[in-house]
């Protein structure tokens, strides 16, 4: 077995180049190379999570704004409906003012209209009267002869329009 | 491969050769086929690591593979040490890639080129000795360091009775004091036993061939190619679970210096 019947010749060559080996390992490798390559590790596995992290983050803003949007559209809502409301409302008024000042103005002309139409029909009755004396007149005078003043025509016509 | 005589040595893939002789202050430091080895799963590493070291936001499969090992280690520490075993990661890490490169080096099937051998640096019990005291002397250093004397209380496990203080610690630092050893000679017998099997096999294949008589081949030859390459694949997951093995019981030793149980 040369690992024993050789070692007294070879064990301080053995000694000297294995720890020049692993000497340049443990310092190059292991302390140089080593932590480089751990280094990146971290880093990557770092920036994963923090990845992750903002992407939860906004995952919760975005359901935070979803939140407040239906909120407000909810809001908006409302407030539209009751402007609307208030408007109908005011619209409504507005209409019932206008149809009662209307209905005031109409009814004022007609009750003058109605005292016009009084007044056009007496002053149009006292016409036919004089007519109907002027006429009793000139009938009398060409049936009888007699000479009627139209006073006592007028008179006359009167009392028989008033009974008949 | 092949002695003087026509015999295959399932021994000699484990033989150390000077490649170039070196002199330092008395000592014979030679570059060896072992220095060779030990430089070409340094360079190995380095490339696996390089390669992984572009440090995309989204790796690509290089990157993936040497961030799966790194993460592995990784959670092998934290896993048996806790945060704190965060430190220890170059330390177990530079073991482990090592002890698997090493293993997977020897491997290769450099054979095909003649008059080249692979070499498995992690079957020689000098290399697997001097992997074992760092991680034994990294234990002892922490330990020390972190609770001072103190730390003698790793041998007195909570709840011992009193009358059997005069046993227990014995047991403990007896049990202490061997993992140096057992770290080293499990690693070093693993890769041998492995790779002296694989020679053997690999030695009746070619002596079956060469045999005169024509059934030999078929009963001998046949039949342990195809077992070779079944225990060729176990000494591929042998290669990967003696690294893996090291380097977890390298960071449950520093989990006791770090935490005392």
């Amino acid at each position: 077995m040369p690992q024993i019947s050789q070692i007294l010749e070879t064990y301080a060559s053995q000694f000297f180049w294995l720890l020049i080996v692993f000497g340049l390992i443990y310092f190059t490798i292991g302390h140089g190379m080593l932590p480089k390559i751990e280094a990146s590790m971290d880093a990557r596995d770092r920036k994963i999570a923090d990845d992750l992290a903002a992407a939860e983050r906004a995952r919760a803003e975005a359901d935070n704004l979803g939140d407040s949007g239906a909120a407000d559209l909810t809001a908006a809502r409302t407030e539209a409906q009751a402007k609307s409301s208030a408007a109908k409302a005011k619209a409504a008024k507005d209409a019932d003012a206008r149809l009662a000042k209307a209905d005031a103005e109409i009814s004022i002309k007609v009750a003058a209209s109605e005292a016009e139409l009084a007044k056009a029909t007496a002053k149009a009755l006292a016409g036919i009267e004089a007519v109907a004396a002027d006429a009793a007149a000139d009938i009398v005078a060409k049936v009888s002869g007699a000479k009627v003043t139209s006073a006592q025509a007028a008179t006359a016509v009167k009392a028989v329009m008033s009974h008949g | 491969m092949a002695g003087e005589s026509g015999k295959i040595d399932p021994m000699h893939q484990f033989q150390i050769e000077p490649l170039a002789q070196l002199n330092i202050a008395g000592y014979d430091v030679s570059f060896t086929n072992s220095s060779l080895f030990m430089i070409l799963v340094l360079g190995a590493l380095w490339l696996f690591m390089w390669g992984g070291m572009k440090r995309d936001l989204v790796p690509g499969r290089w990157q993936m593979a040497v961030e799966g090992v790194t993460g592995f280690v990784n959670n092998m520490l934290t896993s048996s040490v806790g945060p704190e075993g965060k430190k220890y990661v170059p330390l177990v890490f530079s073991l482990f890639m090592f002890i698997l490169m090493a293993n997977f080096m020897g491997m290769m099937p450099f054979g095909i080129v003649p008059g080249v051998h692979p070499f498995t640096v992690t079957s020689h019990l000098t290399v697997t000795a001097v992997l074992a005291v760092i991680s034994f002397g990294t234990v002892l250093i922490v330990g020390f360091w972190k609770h001072g004397l103190h730390f003698f209380s790793l041998f007195v496990p909570h709840g011992t009775p009193w009358w059997l203080l005069w046993l227990i610690p014995l047991i403990e630092l007896f049990s202490f004091l061997i993992r140096p050893f057992s770290l080293a000679l499990r690693l070093f017998v693993a890769m041998t036993a492995g790779h002296v099997l694989m020679k053997v096999l690999a030695g009746f294949v070619i002596n079956g061939l060469n045999a005169e008589a024509a059934w030999v081949p078929l009963v001998v030859s046949i039949p342990s190619f195809i077992l070779m390459i079944g225990i060729t694949l176990l000494e591929l997951l042998v290669c990967a679970i003696q690294a893996y093995v090291f380097a977890l019981l390298t960071s449950l030793y520093i989990n006791d210096a770090v935490n005392l149980h």
